[in-house]
């Protein structure tokens, strides 16, 4: 995904005279195009986030177009404060991009990794929040970003996620994309989890469950209509996330069931556990050790249509 | 024509005033600063109240955000605010809060939080630099605000990128909300602080309006150091029996202490 970023920031750049890119000491030889193009228009801010944000807010309201962009905890919960004061509180145009979300640095240690940044910052009015599920969503959620000029938080994996899409879907932020149909079962695929509610999808599939797939990469605001829609039609609806489920995208398709009414019986939130980890392993380890794997969600799936009292017996 | 000095009389009475019928606290704060705010506005800042967002406009930004009545007068002056509005301070539904709100004209940043307005004015000078534009961005901070991290993050940016068209004043008054900032946290020395961060420095008396204006004179796009001015200040400064006593830091003047205000400032 950042690979993917870097190229689509130096695209943009070129149409956007007005972008503006602060990176927060990372990121070597990753710009070089950019800077080699814009060298006016790339900034290191080195190792202070918080100033890093105050910069971006005080480029906006002077007609930039800044993009802030470091290592997921430390570019969200770090300066969380300059993003609801200095961005959110004005509206103002600052994409806010955190890479290695989630547990794509699981081996780095819990100072890497990133269970709440979705929960914290979609508390903060104004905010958009958006998790690309793989490099094309990356680069079309930039596009987005930019045309809708709001507060956006951008959250990415690190490099290497696997190619989703085929060729590119019509992606507005706030509108999820339907990947595959199918009729019991709905599964939302949050960012780089697409690609395991794929598998799942699949692997339902063996066991004569047909699993609709969707990327629901816009948490905030929600696209209340492909909500109102599976609930209506599916069984269960599933949301997967790498992410706590205290917060989380899970907790989004929950306050809005409330508010809506609908049946929660039908939710099934996958997600990180309400502790931080402390063994060492990559992001396959770690999935693997809090439950975020295909094998276990296909078969959770499958054990609770079995259940007597479901809301569809 | 009036001059700065019978100006920042006149809004010293007005934020009297205004905290007194608030109700709202850092009186003290809002007067020790207020003759750096009367030079700016009266002598300084290009702005145009009828077209607030012209592009070329100087910029200010009040980082020390709970001394926003001395804005508040300052921008009603000006002419960004009706003197209805300005009435209205404090009042429910009204737009002018204890803090300054990004919704009103002529605010440039929304504070109240220390130690944003330096990174914002960052920001906003490091944008006239890439548009090779000619306006100056000026920041206000208080002594108890050089607590905050984010204003020593700042000023290694500042001086990185060469801001010469960004101008920050500390209000020196010495002290914070409880207690010396000298004491509190080991603020000294602060002029060899901002210039060991690469910063031009000024140290100045922060009620001699002369001293003020040449401290900012020569802040320029054209520079290639960013400056400070170390502005020494008093806490409650013209009013007699507020001056260096920060009781005044959270106390609201009664009506009789109101007309005291008054009669000591000149201004009846």
């Amino acid at each position: 995904m950042r690979n993917v970023f870097a190229k689509t920031v130096t695209e943009l750049s070129d149409i956007y005279p007005e972008l503006v890119m602060l990176a927060g000491d990372i990121g070597n030889r990753l710009f070089d195009s950019y800077k080699a193009r814009h060298p006016d228009r790339f900034y290191n801010c080195g190792v202070a986030e918080a100033n890093m944000t105050g910069v971006a807010s005080g480029l906006a309201a002077s007609g930039m177009r800044p993009i802030t962009y470091t290592i997921t905890p430390f570019n969200t919960v770090r300066c969380l404060e300059q993003i609801r004061l200095d961005i959110c509180y004005p509206d103002l145009p600052v994409i806010v991009v955190g890479t290695g979300s989630g547990l794509s640095y699981a081996g780095l240690g819990a100072t890497h990794h990133s269970m709440e940044d979705i929960a914290i910052l979609r508390t903060l009015p104004n905010m958009h929040i958006v998790c690309p599920a793989d490099p094309v969503e990356v680069r079309l959620a930039l596009h987005d970003a930019l045309r809708l000029g709001r507060p956006t938080y951008i959250r990415l994996g690190k490099k290497g996620e696997p190619v989703i899409h085929s060729s590119d879907p019509d992606f507005r932020i706030g509108r999820g994309i339907t990947i595959r149909n199918g009729s019991d079962v709905a599964i939302l695929g949050v960012g780089n989890m697409l690609a395991t509610a794929l598998q799942s999808a699949e692997q339902l599939n063996h066991h004569g469950v047909s699993a609709m797939v969707a990327s629901l990469h816009t948490i905030k605001p929600l696209d209340e209509e492909l909500l109102a829609g599976i609930f209506s039609l599916h069984k269960l609806v599933i949301v997967l996330e790498e992410h706590s489920l205290i917060g989380g995208a899970g907790s989004a398709v929950l306050e809005w069931g409330s508010l809506n009414r609908v049946d929660l019986r039908k939710l099934i939130c996958f997600g990180g556990p309400d502790r931080f980890l402390y063994a060492c392993g990559e992001q396959r380890e770690a999935r693997a050790s809090v439950g975020l794997t295909s094998e276990n969600i296909s078969q959770q799936i499958l054990s609770r249509l079995q259940e007597p009292d479901a809301p569809w017996s | 024509m009036i001059n700065s000095t019978q100006l920042a009389a006149r809004f010293r009475a007005r934020v009297v005033e205004m905290s007194h019928a608030a109700g709202t606290a850092h009186l003290a704060s809002s007067l020790s600063c207020m003759d750096i705010v009367a030079v700016l506005y009266h002598s300084v800042l290009r702005l145009d109240p009828l077209n607030p967002g012209w592009k070329d406009r100087d910029r200010f930004i009040l980082s020390k955000g709970h001394a926003a009545t001395a804005l508040y007068a300052a921008l009603a002056w000006k002419g960004f605010l009706t003197e209805e509005q300005l009435e209205s301070y404090g009042r429910a539904g009204s737009l002018l809060e204890e803090h300054p709100s990004p919704k009103l004209e002529g605010v440039e940043a929304a504070t109240g939080s220390l130690g944003h307005g330096l990174p914002c004015g960052c920001g906003i000078a490091l944008a006239g630099h890439i548009k090779k534009e000619q306006y100056r961005t000026f920041v206000l901070m208080s002594d108890g605000e050089c607590n905050e991290g984010s204003v020593w993050e700042a000023s290694m940016f500042a001086a990185a990128n060469r801001l010469g068209a960004l101008c920050a004043f500390v209000d020196f008054n010495k002290w914070q909300a409880t207690g010396r900032s000298r004491e509190v946290l080991a603020l000294d020395p602060l002029v060899d602080k901002f210039r060991a961060f690469g910063w031009e420095v000024h140290e100045i008396d922060g009620h001699d309006h002369q001293q003020i204006l040449q401290s900012v004179q020569d802040v320029s796009p054209s520079r290639q150091k960013p400056t400070m001015v170390v502005a020494h200040t008093v806490k409650g400064k013209g009013v007699s029996f507020m001056e260096d006593d920060n009781n005044w830091h959270y106390r609201i003047p009664t009506a009789e202490e109101v007309q005291l205000a008054k009669a000591e400032l000149g201004v009846l």
